[in-house]
């Protein structure tokens, strides 16, 4: 974790956006030691079936609650990205659902990533951890949490029925990242995939 | 004075004037109601109905609204609790749940009841909170002067309709049954006994009970509309009341002389709000749930 | 005496501030809530809800606002331990009943998440422009205690504290939170129960035909009773005499009204609630509360950056007043600077205590947001100049 890390998650009603955006604070703040502050979007941009997180990770405590320019930017669907994709800091990390996400232009020196997350949670046979997908997508490509913290922030974060399938999902998201960081690196394209931690 | 004749569990002290004198305050007299008032009439009824049902006392207590029927809470020797304009029903209801062992009884007029209480009112009855609704209904607002009430009938002269009333006014006990109260009577001043036998039939029935008695107000109402005194009101009670039990409510309106229909409509069983509450968390939540401990020594 | 553990969620939570105002309530024994939904509020009474019946008491929904403020009192007098969550609207709806529990001396609290007024305003977003209400929006004189928590975790446990003063003080007390806290989700240290002090309710000794409900102890603070213990007591929103009889004339309304002001007195003084930070040096002091206080905070440190002397004092009982803090500071630094999420509440407290003393500068916010820190810094570096 670094001293602050501003983070965005943006999609639409039923993705899982809030549950995605809590797991990755409870790492931070519960599993990891450091501190984290989830606000949600309330509000008319909370209407019309969108649905926004931000999360502030940090090293000391937070003082300013809300997020105008985050490092990291994840959406899930078409809206979240274009409503949120002008306000990612320049060499920010920019996460996408990709089969929901047309990526077309994105601000100089932003870093993007994709995950057919819905459909690698299809695989598991349930589209609601998509959500979850997406957090070990997350964590594998940003490198900003112990990949140990998150996990046990999602079991800590749904019913035990479900802890299973969602570590599953987790899994499925981490292994996707880490695959396509290797991908990346090995096509020469290393130097973009430093962290943020050195960014 | 001990040699009165009803059994009575209570003790009466030895210069007691009058049976009733344990059930008042009596530093509190004389009270502030006048002459030929009913309300009085009604305390008297009830502090029978209390004695008949050898009600432990000490587990009875009267919550009341603003106005003069507001003011009993503050004469019956009862924890007893004057609270705000329209809100004794909700007060009585975090009474009632927080100390369900409580006989819980609303003491308060129509206005207080049915105008800015209303819907308060029905949404008692929705729940059946065992509550027991005395509804002293003397058609007016008399506290403040003789206003029009919600109940005040067609063409009554009132300080606020100079002219005549001309709203359509409620028929409350059909407003309680259709709101879902388990008991709904009406009585006048007139019918002191059957009014006190009401009161301690409701003393011992469970759920929302609701109990109007119409009762003069010689000074504001009476005297407005040329209706007479005190005395008058009760022979035109007598008059004009008519004795039946289980008339359908809705053939129970007021009218300013007509027939009063007067008698018990109403006496059904139905779950009361803790009934329902323990019956569907039971079911719900099973051993998980765990019987409300609300008043506590901390 | 200690907690109820049957109350008290112990563990490490990431909760927002309305849910850990809801554990913070549990744990401080509140068996008995009566709410009407309202945004950004109904959170707390919906975790109430949920967690109630495994606890053992009951949550009501009533049929609005006016019925969930006056039957959270009845309960109290039942013996409970009661309180209601509210925002905006709601809270307007409630003063009547905020007044007949400080005239009856109901000990009950009042939790107003805060949003942006007037009206229905802004129901989805923070403000902090209830504060005056919260002091003054009943009818009459009288007096109340109104804590202002800054995160999640004084949520939780400035709630117990608010329950406690309420017992301790026969008090009705305002819990104000904003939307921001409110819907802010941090870490939250839930102790077990035996480290949490809850204060007991000071029901009476003596027996019935000695005691008097409103006669006052040496604090000014009369004991309490509850129904069915034989007692026979009676409460009235009139003025009363001790007895709690009626008694409308001049000499009991004096007594009574003003002991209603009298007895918090200590609160305004030296049991004040408040975080102070780089005093001893400080020209430039930044008073602030709730969410606020945060933002002043980030402020404040990018003024010292800048070589300016600034301290912090955050309110955290806003009410009663801190008065003789405030004026104490106002006779050593050069200027008050008062960030509020209003056009100006709370800084009219300063200023009346600072006396001209010292520039009193406020920096508004209609509502909708939080404030730029800059826009707190700015009024520093201009007040430091």
């Amino acid at each position: 974790m670094q001293l602050l890390t501003e983070i965005r998650i943006g999609g639409f009603g039923g993705q899982g956006v809030i549950l995605a955006a809590a797991v990755i604070g409870k790492a931070a703040a519960i599993f990891q030691g450091g501190y984290a502050t989830m606000t949600q979007s309330f509000g008319p941009e909370a209407r019309g079936g969108s649905s926004s997180a931000q999360v502030i990770l940090s090293t000391e405590p937070i003082l300013y609650p809300y997020v105008a320019h985050p490092d990291v930017l994840v959406v899930m669907s078409q809206a979240a990205y274009t409503t949120f994709t002008p306000q990612l800091k320049p060499g920010g990390i920019l996460i996408t659902e990709q089969e929901m996400v047309r990526v077309d232009k994105y601000p100089n020196g932003v870093r993007a990533y994709g995950v057919p997350a819905t459909r690698l949670a299809e695989e598991l046979g349930r589209k609601v951890v998509l959500n979850i997908v997406m957090v070990g997508f997350f964590g594998a490509v940003t490198n900003l949490l112990e990949p140990d913290a998150l996990r046990k922030a999602v079991a800590d974060s749904v019913p035990p029925a479900m802890q299973k399938l969602n570590l599953q999902a987790f899994d499925k998201g981490f292994e996707y990242g880490s695959e396509l960081i290797e991908k990346l690196a090995e096509n020469g394209y290393g130097e973009e995939l430093v962290s943020l931690e050195s960014a | 004075m001990n040699q009165v004749t009803l059994e009575i569990p209570y003790e009466i002290p030895v210069d007691a004037h009058n049976p009733v004198e344990p059930f008042l305050r009596m530093d509190r007299m004389p009270h502030i109601w006048c002459p030929g008032c009913g309300i009085g009439t009604t305390v008297n009824c009830f502090t029978r109905a209390l004695l008949d049902s050898k009600a432990n006392l000490d587990k009875v207590a009267v919550v009341s609204g603003i106005g003069c029927t507001g003011r009993v809470a503050g004469y019956a020797n009862l924890d007893s609790f004057h609270t705000t304009h329209g809100r004794a029903l909700p007060f009585a209801t975090g009474l009632k749940l927080a100390n369900p062992e409580l006989q819980v009884v609303v003491y308060s007029g129509d206005g207080d009841l049915f105008a800015i209480g209303g819907n308060h009112f029905i949404h008692a009855a929705r729940r059946n909170m065992d509550l027991k609704v005395i509804c002293v209904n003397n058609l007016t607002y008399a506290m403040t002067g003789g206003q029009t009430a919600p109940t005040t009938p067609d063409h009554v002269i009132s300080a606020t309709s100079p002219y005549g009333v001309f709203e359509p006014s409620f028929n409350l006990v059909a407003l309680a049954e259709a709101a879902g109260a388990s008991y709904v009577a009406r009585w006048t001043t007139y019918h002191v006994k059957q009014l006190s036998r009401s009161m301690e039939e409701v003393l011992s029935k469970k759920g929302f009970c609701f109990i109007e008695v119409l009762s003069p107000c010689p000074t504001l109402y009476q005297r407005r509309n040329k209706m007479g005194d005190g005395l008058d009101a009760m022979k035109f009670y007598k008059q004009v009341s008519k004795i039946r039990h289980g008339a359908p409510t809705s053939e129970c309106a007021l009218t300013k002389s007509g027939e009063i229909v007067v008698g018990k409509f109403v006496d059904r069983d139905r779950p009361d709000y803790l009934e329902l509450l323990r019956g569907q968390m039971t079911e719900s939540l099973g051993d998980r749930y765990a019987e409300p401990e609300v008043s506590c020594s901390c | 005496m200690h907690a109820d553990p049957k109350g008290v969620l112990t563990g490490v939570h990431f909760l927002d501030g309305d849910h850990a105002c809801c554990e913070g309530t549990l744990a401080a024994g509140a068996r008995f809530s009566a709410g009407y939904p309202i945004t950004p509020s109904t959170e707390v009474v919906e975790r109430f809800a949920w967690r109630i019946p495994t606890v053992g008491g009951i949550f009501i929904q009533m049929e609005d606002e006016l019925a969930a403020s006056i039957a959270i009192q009845g309960a109290v007098w039942g013996g409970a331990k009661a309180f209601t969550v509210t925002s905006g609207p709601g809270f307007s709806l409630m003063m009547e009943h905020i007044g007949y529990a400080a005239m009856t001396e109901t000990p009950c609290v009042f939790v107003n998440v805060q949003r942006g007024g007037p009206s229905t305003g802004l129901p989805t977003l923070p403000a902090q422009a209830d504060m005056m209400q919260a002091r003054w929006g009943s009818h009459g004189d009288y007096a109340i205690i109104a804590l202002c928590p800054n995160s999640p975790q004084e949520c939780f446990d400035l709630t117990i504290q608010g329950f406690n003063l309420s017992e301790e003080f026969r008090v009705p007390v305002m819990m104000m939170l904003d939307e921001c806290v409110g819907h802010m989700t941090e870490k939250v240290v839930i102790p077990e129960a035996d480290q949490i002090e809850v204060t007991p309710r000071r029901y009476t000794k003596l027996p019935p035909e000695e005691f008097h409900l409103f006669e006052p102890r040496e604090d000014l603070v009369p004991d309490m009773v509850k129904a069915g213990d034989g007692y026979r007591f009676h409460v009235t929103g009139l003025t009363h005499d001790e007895r709690g009889y009626p008694s409308m004339n001049v000499e009991t309304q004096d007594v009574q009204v003003r002991r209603l002001q009298d007895k918090l007195k200590p609160l305004a003084n030296g049991r004040a609630l408040c975080e102070t930070e780089n005093l001893d040096d400080a020209e430039v002091v930044v008073v602030s509360y709730g969410i606020t206080s945060r933002v002043a905070q980030r402020a404040i440190q990018l003024a010292r950056a800048q070589g300016i002397r600034a301290g912090k004092f955050r309110l955290i009982s806003a009410w009663p007043f801190p008065e003789q803090r405030i004026s104490d500071l106002a006779g050593r630094v050069k200027a008050f600077v008062v960030p509020e999420i209003n056009l100006g509440q709370m800084v009219h407290e300063v200023a009346r205590a600072a006396a001209g003393r010292a520039a009193v500068i406020p920096v508004s916010h209609a509502g909708g947001s939080v404030h730029n820190p800059d826009a707190i810094l700015k009024a520093i570096v201009e007040a430091a100049r």
